[in-house]
């Protein structure tokens, strides 16, 4: 299994969105591949004829209805929001388009 | 403090049900003693991160009134609850014990709340818990640590530590605690209560903020085995807004729990798991855990031996579902929508995007255990990782489930104990993540499995400090772990003369600083 | 070979890019589900509420919320592939596709991964001179959409200079269908065309399959168009670039014209493609490139594990196959049989978007000739005027019926029924209460006719000598007199046949 440095453990970072101090990565980066290592485990034993389970229960087609319910309050849907601006979420700058 | 006050507070919930509705006393005098209890101690025990008083003695007088009206009411109206600062509570503030939550008031009840409301249970407070549910000892939550009532240098469990220590220490009769890898019963274990973990999808998950979405169950936190029944029944059931919600009836719980109470198991055969409760598990978790053998044997139990090999692999699969589906489940928490919004300073020149202010609000909301498990489950998700990572742990799950399988055809319950150990003190796992995950060895499994599992308080280790026993039932056989603890308690309280926790120490006064005025 | 100029982009002109370079295109498309709710959850889908007031704690992504799979949407998933002969998964589940952007509420959007619920099958599209030409669909599978932003400050009001953005989620979590083709090769210089005819023909079939209004104007069905050329049908894909959001009929057929010959010139100097994601910009025609994004590719999909697998029994598609209708080309070419339109004429008709209005007003008496001269005449023209669509116009079929009856049985002369359509273009009520209210009935009562001609031959003596006389042509000079008498309301053939009738002369 491979082991995890200090830049990976950057990369992987930027791609969850956290912020990391050089300090938290460099304990990250011991903490994680220790961790990883001890659960890699797993592939021991996951031989192609396993089948993968998502769910603990065989349940399939669970649907809805398409009724609508009334929806929350303007004023409750932005009670928590940290900026509104006309009814809507108020945030900063976006930089790259989806 | 009057003596009656405190003398209500010892009572089981089926007790003050019993009370309540023979009208020996009113809701709004069970409330008040809980309230007052909490001022007395949780300033020690610190199992709560908001109180609810007011609106609690609200629904306390509301319920009062309903049944001088001879309104038919729910057989726990009236008794108050502690609920887990994870589940939704619309109009109090829900931090599931992080920063960055810190404020934010849900505009929704989680359906385990509608519930609660719906049958009369005033709701004391919010208890406190690991960040994010991410521990094993209550010290990862961003507000402060819980103390075990038994001795208060020692952690009470985790994450659900608060629900745990709040009963354990006579703060409420009952508590709402989730358990995805033994957060339920692992601090049941340690603080010398019960807790129970059902049937995957037999408890509605709409409203319980997420850790792991396929391993995530709530249950009942209490003091008796009757009252965890009480409780599952109440909460538990078919929920239309949850898609993995069971759509079946539950199976008789209570009756289950009150035939078990007889201490009659002939006919039952118990499976003792092979590879639970050997190396790494201490002395007198052992001791005990043979002593209670020895009971069920002696009330007509079966004891039989399984193997169930492949729980071994648990640990390492558990360690790559959870942080995985967590990743996915936090990503939510970005500053943008709600809670906690940290801006850069723009000291280094550069624009403050939304995409800057995502990653500065992550970095400063989320504590070092969540941190930990976003980057290993965002890691493991990752390109060319997926299948050797997040891939086996599934098909591990295909076996644990198939060793489970196996098990139940040689066995009604399997048992174990629920901790390797007693309590250990604060702070001293803090630092080594790895023997932190080791306290959820024995309850892992079942949350892999879907499969319901109960930690019943059976006897003192050699330090003194509570042990669990763990009971597992097939899936939907949640009544089997009723009977067979009900009868396990029973048998234990006739040989001590009394419930465990008679022998806690006493709590010294010790005033909470107002909850509500600190926030 | 010329190249030319646009901006700072060498282009080259598209003949000779053709000439040179073998066009492959790809297109996917997204098409808005008209259902009541949403596609996890129960908050009402509407068009143009107040920010933020069609949302629940599920579209908002709040903590705790959890998605319950919409069966209606579901269904209408089935519908349109079966529309497009796929095949129907026997069980396919959802995935989470993670990607941080502040539209998407949970910070990853709910889609299907590599189980889509509907998967290789085909499109027989119909071009303007009756060509067939077949798309191959890979695949089509759910998902949701994402909520809306608006850059505020900076000049422009794009994304580049904004100070900040306004978010409203009534849109996150309208079910979406996503129609992906497998590289359509083959279609040449028609290739434009082809792309465009193949958009126009899945709006025509959601329309069809009542999965959908289909409004591209409203971005109901939004186009990412995907191109690449190679030197010759033989040689292997070439690099392409996917042009994200082309949100027109028109707008497909240059966004592709354009990337040709932009690609075109780009390659025949030597260069190469980069394979990224463009923007289309309707208003210069052209395209421009995204930014580039790190992990851009890194989406971490994983099985949704708050979903559960979707496992359409095979009764329950056979249901709804059968319960399809009659797909738009087969259906045109039967209408075009009924109704006797020629190929020019039935094309016309199609193209204007037309052939539901047609039969709409068929059906309430008129012939279908005088149904098409409505609207591929006077309505058609007042549209071209207004760069609008047919079925836009404040009018309906219904109305256009009762106009056309009202000719037909004499009430109003031609020249009256378009001052009536006037009028009900303009609000004023349907076609009976313009006439009433403008007073534009054909003057129908034989007194009052009787009266003005008597009048008109008065004032004409020497005409009526005529007339008696033999010279019936002369009567057009004393109907013109009643016509003028009675502002254009008479009927002139009953006014003529009175004259003659007075005057004891046979017609």
């Amino acid at each position: 299994m491979s082991t995890i440095s200090r830049d990976e453990v950057a990369r992987v970072a930027g791609l969850a969105r956290i912020d990391l101090t050089p300090a938290e990565l460099d304990r990250l980066a011991g903490e994680l591949d220790v961790i990883v290592q001890s659960v890699a485990r797993v592939s021991e034993v996951a031989t192609a004829d396993v089948p993968a389970t998502s769910h603990p229960l065989p349940m399939t087609n669970v649907f809805r209805a398409d009724v609508p319910e009334p929806a929350l309050a303007q004023a409750d849907v932005l009670a928590g929001a940290p900026a509104a601006d006309q009814g809507k979420f108020l945030v900063p700058q976006i930089l790259e388009e989806d | 403090m009057t003596a009656e006050s405190t003398d209500l507070t010892r009572l089981s919930a089926a007790a003050l049900a019993t009370k309540l509705a023979a009208g020996e006393v009113s809701s709004v005098e069970v409330t008040r003693a809980h309230l007052d209890r909490i001022g007395d101690v949780d300033g020690a025990v610190h199992a709560f991160l908001y109180l609810n008083g007011d609106d609690a003695l609200a629904t306390a007088r509301d319920v009062d009134a309903r049944r001088a009206a001879g309104e038919p009411l729910h057989v726990l109206a009236g008794v108050p609850i502690a609920v887990k600062d994870i589940v939704v509570t619309k109009g109090m503030p829900t931090t599931a014990g992080s920063k960055i939550l810190e404020g934010w008031v849900p505009p929704y009840d989680a359906t385990i709340t509608t519930r609660l409301r719906a049958a009369g249970l005033p709701i004391l407070g919010k208890t406190n818990m690991d960040e994010f549910a991410m521990g094993s000892s209550t010290e990862h939550s961003a507000y402060g640590n819980t103390h075990n009532p038994w001795d208060l240098d020692r952690i009470p469990g985790g994450s659900g530590g608060g629900s745990a220590a709040a009963v354990a220490s006579y703060e409420a009769p009952l508590a709402i605690g989730t358990d995805t890898g033994g957060s339920i019963r692992q601090p049941g274990a340690v603080t010398g209560t019960v807790g129970v973990k059902p049937t995957y999808g037999s408890v509605s998950r709409y409203g319980l903020i997420a850790l792991a979405s396929s391993l995530d169950q709530a249950g009942p936190v209490t003091r008796t085995v009757l009252d965890a029944a009480l409780l599952h029944e109440l909460i538990g059931g078919h929920d239309p807004r949850d898609s993995t919600s069971i759509d079946e009836p539950l199976p008789a719980l209570s009756a289950a729990a009150r035939r078990g109470a007889s201490g009659d198991l002939t006919g039952v055969r118990v499976g003792v798991i092979t590879e639970l409760g050997g190396e790494g598990y201490s002395d007198g978790v052992r001791a005990r855990f043979e002593e209670s053998l020895d009971l069920l044997r002696g009330a007509g139990a079966e004891i039989v031996e399984v193997s169930c090999p492949h729980f071994e692999y648990a640990l390492g699969a558990y360690y790559l579902i959870l942080p995985a589906e967590a990743s996915s489940n936090l990503a939510k928490f970005d500053g943008m929508r709600f809670g906690l919004r940290v801006t850069p300073d723009g000291s280094d020149g550069l624009a403050v995007t939304a995409e800057r202010v995502m990653s500065a609000t992550r970095g400063a909301g989320f504590g070092d255990e969540v941190k930990r498990r976003i980057i290993l489950g965002t890691y493991a998700l990752s390109a060319g990782y997926y299948d050797a990572y997040y891939g086996s742990a599934q098909k591990v799950r295909t076996l644990i489930q198939r060793d489970f399988a196996a098990a139940f055809e040689k066995a009604d319950v399997l048992v174990s104990p629920t901790a390797p150990t007693t309590a250990f003190k604060l702070g001293e796992k803090l630092d080594d993540p790895l023997a932190m995950y080791l306290n959820d060895v024995a309850t892992i499994p079942a949350n892999l499995a879907g499969v319901p599992g109960m930690s019943v308080p059976n006897g003192l280790s050699d330090d003194g400090l509570p042990v669990g026993l763990q009971i597992l039932a097939p899936a939907k056989a949640d009544d089997r772990l009723y009977r067979v603890g009900a009868a396990l308690e029973a048998l234990l309280e006739s040989r001590w003369g009394g419930p465990l926790l008679g022998r806690a120490p006493e709590l010294a006064r010790s005033p909470a600083i107002s909850l509500e005025a600190s926030r | 070979m010329s190249t030319t100029t646009h901006g700072p982009v060498e282009l080259m002109d598209y003949d000779d890019a053709i000439e040179r370079f073998d066009p492959v295109f790809g297109i996917e498309v997204h098409v808005e589900l008209g259902t009541k709710t949403k596609m996890f959850d129960s908050a009402p889908q509407e068009f143009g509420t107040e920010p933020n007031t069609a949302v629940s704690p599920t579209s908002l992504g709040l903590p705790g919320s959890l998605p319950v799979v919409n069966g209606t949407a579901v269904e209408y998933a089935i519908r349109i592939g079966l529309a497009l002969n796929c095949q129907i998964a026997e069980s396919c589940r959802f995935a989470r596709k993670q990607y941080f952007y502040p539209d998407v509420p949970k910070n990853f959007q709910t889609s299907q991964f590599d189980e889509p619920i509907a998967f290789d099958g085909h499109l027989d599209v119909e071009l303007a001179d009756g060509t067939i030409f077949r798309v191959e669909i890979e695949r089509a599978h759910m998902e949701e959409d994402a909520g809306k932003n608006t850059h505020v400050g900076g000049a422009t009001g794009r994304i580049q200079g904004a100070e900040y953005s306004l978010v409203d989620y009534n849109r996150a979590g309208i079910p979406l269908v996503e129609i992906v083709t497998r590289p359509v090769e083959g279609a040449g210089a028609r290739t434009p065309e082809i792309a465009r005819a193949y958009v126009q023909s899945l709006r025509d079939i959601f329309r069809a399959l009542g999965v959908s209004e289909a409004r591209m104007e409203r971005g109901n069905v939004r186009a990412d168009v995907n191109l690449s050329l190679r030197d010759t049908p033989q040689s292997p894909l070439g690099t392409r670039t996917e042009t994200k959001n082309v949100n027109s009929f028109r707008s497909v057929e240059r966004a592709v014209r354009y990337e040709v010959t932009r690609q075109a010139a780009l390659l025949a100097a030597g260069g190469s493609i980069t394979q990224e994601t463009r923007h289309w910009h309707e208003d210069t025609g052209t395209t421009t490139a995204g930014r580039i994004k790190s992990d851009a590719d890194d989406y971490r999909y994983f099985p949704e594990p708050d979903l559960l697998p979707v496992a359409p029994s095979r009764a329950w598609v056979e249901e709804i196959r059968a319960s399809l209708p009659e797909m738009p080309v087969a259906r045109r070419h039967r209408l075009q049989g009924v109704w006797g339109f020629a190929d020019a004429e039935m094309r016309d008709v199609v193209n204007a978007g037309a052939v539901d209005l047609i039969e709409a007003t068929i059906a309430t008496g008129a012939s279908p000739a005088s149904a098409r001269k409505w609207w591929m005449g006077e309505l058609a023209r007042i549209v071209k005027t207004t760069d609008g669509e047919l079925e836009d116009l404040p009018i309906t079929p219904t109305q256009v019926g009762e106009l056309q009856g009202l000719v037909d049985s004499g009430k109003i002369n031609d020249k009256l029924a378009r001052q009536v359509l006037e009028g009900v273009l303009a609000g004023e009520g349907s076609p009976a209460e313009v006439v009433a209210a403008r007073g534009l009935g054909v003057v129908s009562d034989d007194g009052a006719l009787l009266a003005a001609i008597d009048e008109a031959l008065a004032a004409q003596p020497d005409v009526a000598e005529k007339i008696r006389g033999g010279k019936i042509q002369a009567v057009g000079s004393v109907v013109g007199g009643v016509m003028k008498a009675t502002r254009g309301q008479a009927d002139a053939g009953r006014v003529r046949a009175l004259i003659l009738e007075k005057l004891g002369v046979e017609g």
